[in-house]
Formats: C-alpha cells, sequence, structure tokens
C-alpha cells in the first residue's frame, strides 16, 4: 500500500499544534499570538479532515468536513473580535504589548 | 508513491513555516509564513479527498482572515524595526520544553491508530454533499455559528467604533 | 495519469498562458487607443502599424531602467511583491473554459471551479499591500492599506453576484455552467441561448460582478489603491523597470482572467448569441464546398465568441476609466457595503424563491422590492433647496472692444465727443 498512513498525517498535526502553543507562550505581540492560535486551530482541522477519510460511512465522513467548515467560521468571528480589541487598545494605550495590559490586574 | 512525495514535501513546508512563524521577530515576515502554512494545509486537505474544505480554507484564511491580520499590522505600524516588542527570554526555554512535552503527549496516542485503513470517497469532498448535510442534519450548529459571527461583526464594529462618534 | 494525459494538460497549460501573454501587448496598445479616442487625441501611432509595437517598445525600456531599492526597504518581501501580484493573475484563469473541447480547455475541469477563481483572486491583495508596506514610502503605505480594504470588501460583493450564477445554474463546475446556459432562452425561445444575462437575477448579478470586477482589479473609477495624482501611483511609487512591468502585467492579465469569468459565467461562455449558423444549414442543404468551410468555422467559432465576449469587456474597462471620476474613499465603501452587498442578498433570495415557487413569485418579489426601494427613497429625499446661482459670465458679459468699435464709425466718434 503506498497511501500516506493515518498516523503521519497525526503527527504533522500534532507538531504543528505544539509549535502554535509555543508561540502563544513566547510572543508578547498579540497579533503573533492570535496567529499562533489559529495555527494551533489548523492542526485540529488538519486531525477532524484526516480522521474523516478514514471513518468507513460516508456520513461519518462527510460530518468530519461539516466541522472543519465550523471551526473556520468560529475562528473567523473570533479574528474580527479579537483584531478589534486589539485596534482599541492600541488606541488607548499606544502600545499592544500584551504584558503591559494588565489594568484588571491590580 | 506520488501522494508520499506530495506529503512529505507539503509536511516539510508546513513545519518550517510553523517553525519560522513562531522565531521570526517581524510580525508581517510571520503572517507571510502562516499564509504559506495555510497554503500547503490546503493542498493536504486536498490529498485527504476534502477539496471544497480545503478551497474554503485558501479563501477563508489566506484570502480573509491573514489580509485582515497583515492590515491591522501595518495600520498600527506594528511591522516597523523599532515597534518590535523584545521577547520574553526567561519564558522562552521553558516553553519551548512544554511544547516538546506536549507534542510528545499528542504523538504517544496516535499508535492508537495504526491499523486504520483509508476509504477515500471522493464525493464526501463536494460541495453538493457538504451543504446537504449542512443543512440537513447539521442545521443546528449551523444556525449557531451565524449567530456567532453575527454577534462578532457587531462586536467588532462596536469595538473599533471611536468613542466621539 | 498517464503520459499522454500529462501532454494534453501541459498543451492546456501552454494555450491559456500563451493566450494571457500574448493578449497583454494588444491590450495595452487596446487601451492607450481606446483613451486617446475618447479623449479626442491619437494616441500611440508611430511604431509599426498603428502604432502596434508601441507596447514592446514601453517593455524593452522598462527592462534598460535602473532598478532603484528604496532605504530601509524590507528586501526581500519588496522584491517579492511583483511576483505575488503577478502569480494570481496566471493561474487564475486555469479553469475558464475556452471552447467545447475538453482536450485543449480548460487547463482544470474541477468540482469547484469557480471556488477556485474566488480563491486565487482574493490571493492577489498580497502583492499590492505587500509592495506598499516594504516600499517604506507613506503614499505606498496609504495604497496598500486602501487595497487591502478595497478588496476584501468587495469581494463580498463578487462572491453574492457569482452566488446568484451558482445558485441559477447549480453547479461550482464552469464548463456545467456554460451547458446550462446552451439550452434555449427561458425554456421556450429555440433560436436564443439561456445566457444568465437574460434573467431579473442574472441581470442584477451581473451588474454587481462588473462593479465588484472594477473594483478588485484596482481600475478606475476604483484605482484609490494606485490614485496617481494624489498618492503619487501609490503602492508603484517606488518601483521601476522589471519590477513595475511585473505589477503592471499583473493588472492587465487580472482584467483579462476576471473578463473571462464574467464571460463564462453571465454571458454564456464560448456559446454563440444565436444558436443558429447560415453556414451550417448551406452546408446542410446545398453541400459541396460550404461542408468544410461550415466544419471549420464550427470549430473555430467558440473560441471566436468568447473572445469577442471578451474584448467588449475590455472595451467596458476602458470606457468606464475614460467616463467616470474616481470615488472617495467613503464613497467606496458605502457602495460596497450599503449598495452592493444588500442588493445581492435580495437578488440571491429572489433567485432562491424563483427556484422555490416559480418565476411569477420571483417577479412579484422584484416588484416588493423595487417599490419598497421607491417607498423608501421617497419617504428619505427632501425638498431639493433652490438657490439661484448667476454665472458670473452671465452677470458680466463680455463685450470685446472691436465689435463696440464696429458698430459703426459714427458711435466712435460720438464717444470721442463726449468723453473729450
Amino acid at each position: 500500500m503506498t497511501a500516506v498512513p493515518l498516523s503521519a498525517y497525526l503527527t504533522l498535526a500534532a507538531f504543528l499544534f505544539a509549535i502554535g502553543a509555543a508561540g502563544v507562550l513566547i510572543k508578547r505581540n498579540p497579533i503573533v499570538i492570535f496567529m499562533c492560535i489559529e495555527l494551533m486551530l489548523n492542526a485540529v482541522n488538519l486531525t477532524f479532515l484526516s480522521f474523516a477519510m478514514h471513518q468507513p460511512s460516508l456520513q461519518a465522513q462527510v460530518a468530519g468536513h461539516v466541522f472543519v467548515l465550523f471551526v473556520i467560521g468560529v475562528a473567523a468571528a473570533e479574528v474580527a473580535v479579537g483584531l478589534g480589541i486589539i485596534v482599541a487598545i492600541f488606541r488607548l494605550r499606544e502600545t499592544i504589548d500584551v504584558d503591559s495590559v494588565n489594568l484588571l490586574r491590580e | 508513491m506520488a501522494e508520499r512525495l506530495v506529503f512529505f514535501l507539503c509536511a516539510l513546508i508546513a513545519i518550517s513555516t510553523a517553525v519560522g512563524v513562531v522565531a521570526s521577530r517581524n510580525p508581517v515576515r510571520s503572517a507571510l509564513l502562516l499564509v504559506l502554512n495555510f497554503l500547503t494545509l490546503a493542498v493536504l486537505y486536498f490529498t485527504l479527498t476534502a477539496q471544497f474544505v480545503g478551497i474554503i480554507q485558501v479563501i477563508v484564511y489566506a484570502g480573509a482572515i491573514m489580509v485582515l491580520f497583515l492590515f491591522v499590522i501595518m495600520l498600527l505600524n506594528l511591522g516597523s524595526p523599532e515597534a518590535q516588542l523584545p521577547e520574553r527570554e526567561l519564558r522562552r526555554p521553558v516553553a519551548w520544553l512544554l511544547a516538546i512535552g506536549l507534542f510528545i503527549v499528542l504523538v504517544s496516542q496516535v499508535f492508537l491508530v495504526v491499523g486504520a485503513q483509508p476509504q477515500p470517497l471522493v464525493e464526501a469532498g463536494t460541495a453538493r454533499t457538504i451543504g446537504y448535510a449542512m443543512f440537513t442534519r447539521w442545521s443546528f450548529p449551523l444556525l449557531i455559528v451565524a449567530v456567532l459571527l453575527t454577534v462578532g461583526v457587531i462586536g467588532s464594529i462596536l469595538l473599533a467604533r471611536r468613542r466621539s462618534a | 495519469m498517464t503520459l499522454g494525459e500529462l501532454g494534453w494538460a501541459l498543451v492546456r497549460v501552454a494555450i491559456v498562458l500563451g493566450f494571457l501573454l500574448g493578449a497583454l501587448p494588444l491590450v495595452i496598445w487596446f487601451e492607450r487607443r481606446a483613451l486617446a479616442w475618447f479623449q479626442n487625441r491619437i494616441g500611440p501611432n508611430r511604431l509599426g502599424p498603428f502604432g502596434l509595437f508601441q507596447p514592446i517598445a514601453d517593455a524593452v525600456k522598462l527592462f534598460f531602467k535602473e532598478e532603484i531599492v528604496p532605504a530601509n526597504a524590507d528586501r526581500l518581501i519588496w522584491a517579492l511583491a511583483p511576483a505575488l501580484s503577478l502569480f494570481p493573475a496566471l493561474v487564475a484563469a486555469a479553469t475558464i473554459p475556452w471552447g467545447p473541447n475538453r482536450l485543449l480547455t480548460p487547463v482544470a475541469d474541477v468540482e469547484i471551479g469557480i471556488l477556485y477563481f474566488l480563491a486565487m483572486s482574493s490571493l492577489a491583495a498580497y502583492g499590492v499591500l505587500l509592495a506598499g508596506w516594504s516600499s517604506n514610502n507613506k503614499y505606498s503605505l496609504l495604497g496598500g492599506l486602501r487595497a487591502s480594504a478595497q478588496v476584501i470588501s468587495y469581494e463580498l460583493g463578487m462572491g453574492l453576484a457569482l452566488a446568484t450564477a451558482i445558485l441559477a445554474s447549480g453547479s461550482l463546475r464552469m464548463t456545467e455552467m456554460v451547458a446550462v446556459q446552451a439550452e434555449p432562452l427561458w425554456g421556450t425561445v429555440p433560436f436564443l441561448p439561456n445566457w444568465l444575462i437574460f434573467t431579473p437575477w442574472g441581470l442584477v448579478g451581473a451588474a454587481l460582478f462588473f462593479v465588484c470586477m472594477l473594483a478588485e482589479t484596482n481600475r478606475a473609477p476604483f484605482d484609490l489603491p494606485e490614485a496617481e495624482s494624489e498618492l503619487v501611483a501609490g503602492y508603484q511609487t517606488e518601483y521601476s523597470s522589471m519590477k513595475f512591468a511585473a505589477f503592471f502585467m499583473g493588472e492587465y492579465m487580472a482584467v483579462l482572467t476576471i473578463s473571462g469569468i464574467m464571460v463564462t459565467c453571465f454571458l454564456g461562455g464560448y456559446l454563440a448569441p444565436i444558436n443558429w449558423s447560415p453556414l451550417q444549414s448551406l452546408a446542410e442543404t446545398v453541400g459541396g464546398v460550404f461542408v468544410p468551410l461550415a466544419t471549420l468555422t464550427a470549430a473555430l467559432a467558440p473560441p471566436f465568441w468568447f473572445l469577442l465576449k471578451l474584448g467588449f469587456l475590455v472595451f467596458m474597462f476602458v470606457w468606464v476609466r475614460a467616463t467616470l471620476l474616481r470615488l472617495r474613499y467613503d464613497q467606496l465603501m458605502n457602495l460596497g457595503w450599503r449598495v452592493l452587498i444588500p442588493v445581492g442578498l435580495v437578488n440571491l433570495a429572489l433567485l432562491a424563491v424563483y427556484l422555490l415557487y416559480g418565476w411569477l413569485a420571483a417577479l412579484v418579489g422584484y416588484g416588493l422590492a423595487i417599490g419598497l426601494y421607491a417607498l423608501w427613497a421617497v419617504g428619505r429625499s427632501r425638498p431639493v433647496e433652490r438657490r439661484r446661482v448667476i454665472l458670473y459670465a452671465k452677470a458680466h458679459p463680455y463685450i470685446p472692444r472691436q465689435t463696440r468699435a464696429s458698430e459703426g464709425q459714427n458711435a466712435y466718434v460720438a464717444q470721442e465727443v463726449l468723453h473729450g
């Protein structure tokens, strides 16, 4: 059999997810943090689709695709609100460093 | 054989661009590498018989979301060298260690699926099948996502509006 | 994939790329000449017959120009941007069918043909955006920001316009969209084809698509990203030589590709406007010398009709550019979000009404929509404030001194007598 095994897709997805998690922890720029979250969401989408292709029934396969579309839709909503928050913070504070935006902590 | 070649090429590009997104200090370069990453993921989706999802990935992620990211980066002028924030030097090794740990935990579950056989059904990835499933079986989640998107749009407009107006 | 299939695929790619690159100088020449005629000028007419070689001379000139890199530019992205604006224009035409022969066209007859075009056209924003940012120039940055906002806003209207075409033809595959339009008009008129633009929803969709297509290709009156008179050519300001030529080529190729999409979705693709060929019927009745002629024209007709419609749309581009003024930025956004998107949504809903309940309900729906809009517009309009504006020239007519003098020798003499 020459097809790519499921485990290869899953390993790739796990790697992308881990990289995205590392980026969220390291970065201070909220825009890059957002990008890393998008990366993690895409890793999850990849697992959804690779599992979907290994489902026996058509209905189950389509369910995986539909879920990926929902994830993409939710990601779009998240980006819209998130970038709006970033622009609002920048207007207020002239910086968007996530470590200096701690007004609610004190 | 060709499938494996495509997979390994795409995996290589996806991994290197993902590392580049995190490693690059310039947000614009991060964004560009992420676009490349999304495009290679779209190619991988095509190999997984998900042609509709793959093209939606290109339209929504590469065509709209990342353009928005770049737009905000340029609007706030975060791409210039003087606007770049210093990295958290102390947290960096800890974060990488955590990420490696996460990777090991995730990969350790992969052996559960070793015997799985691929069942490629081309019609599972067509717009017709997905649309039908979405508007019949998954219509309620679809409505929830639609409401979420509407709320998100209204929320972002309220956030971005100037207070004086 | 066998070797033969690969060979045919390469032939298809060569045909599309050859057409795009070969038509490019022609389109540039045509635009300059047509614009000159609109403005009562002559246009380039020196080099070759009718000045046809002028674009080639321009290309040679651009190639030999010195390339200047602005200080503090992001070198890598600065060099990447022209390629990024050229790439989508080159690949987006891959799903457009040019004729009925599936071996020669389109390059890839995929299930998601029209979504592929949308994806590629949405990637076109990157070239402009990154060119504007990496030039390290405020005009360029403004141009890039305008371009990204404009492309994102008009992508939605374009998607809605294409959604009407998708819904009406019931397929995302572009060859099937053409096949649907080959049926008799409204299912009844036998000689005429059922082009989408001959239906109310198709007409509205085509109008929407045309406006969005001008905006997506950054052409006048939506050329705010380059706006040479206010932003000194916007994102192109710092570019010279080959890189400038790449932007130039990308823009014209995008014009060609997007016109091809409009022809395929709304204007019947490669189909003839009338399902009747005099040569064909002559060959059937008389035979003889007409038979090879008829087969030849039958083979050449589809690309001919396609190119004719394409040429007409390119002419429309030039026509609009010569006629309309550039929009202000807020006007652009108002048009995109408050006019095109609501109209597109209503149109899509009414098309769905047609598909579910028949054409009578759809026509009633269109009547209702237009009536409601008219009511709203009348209720909103204020009486026009009338003010008398007298032109200065009317209030103070200019009377040349010579006519006064020539009114008669007597008057002249009388004046002299009066004033001493």
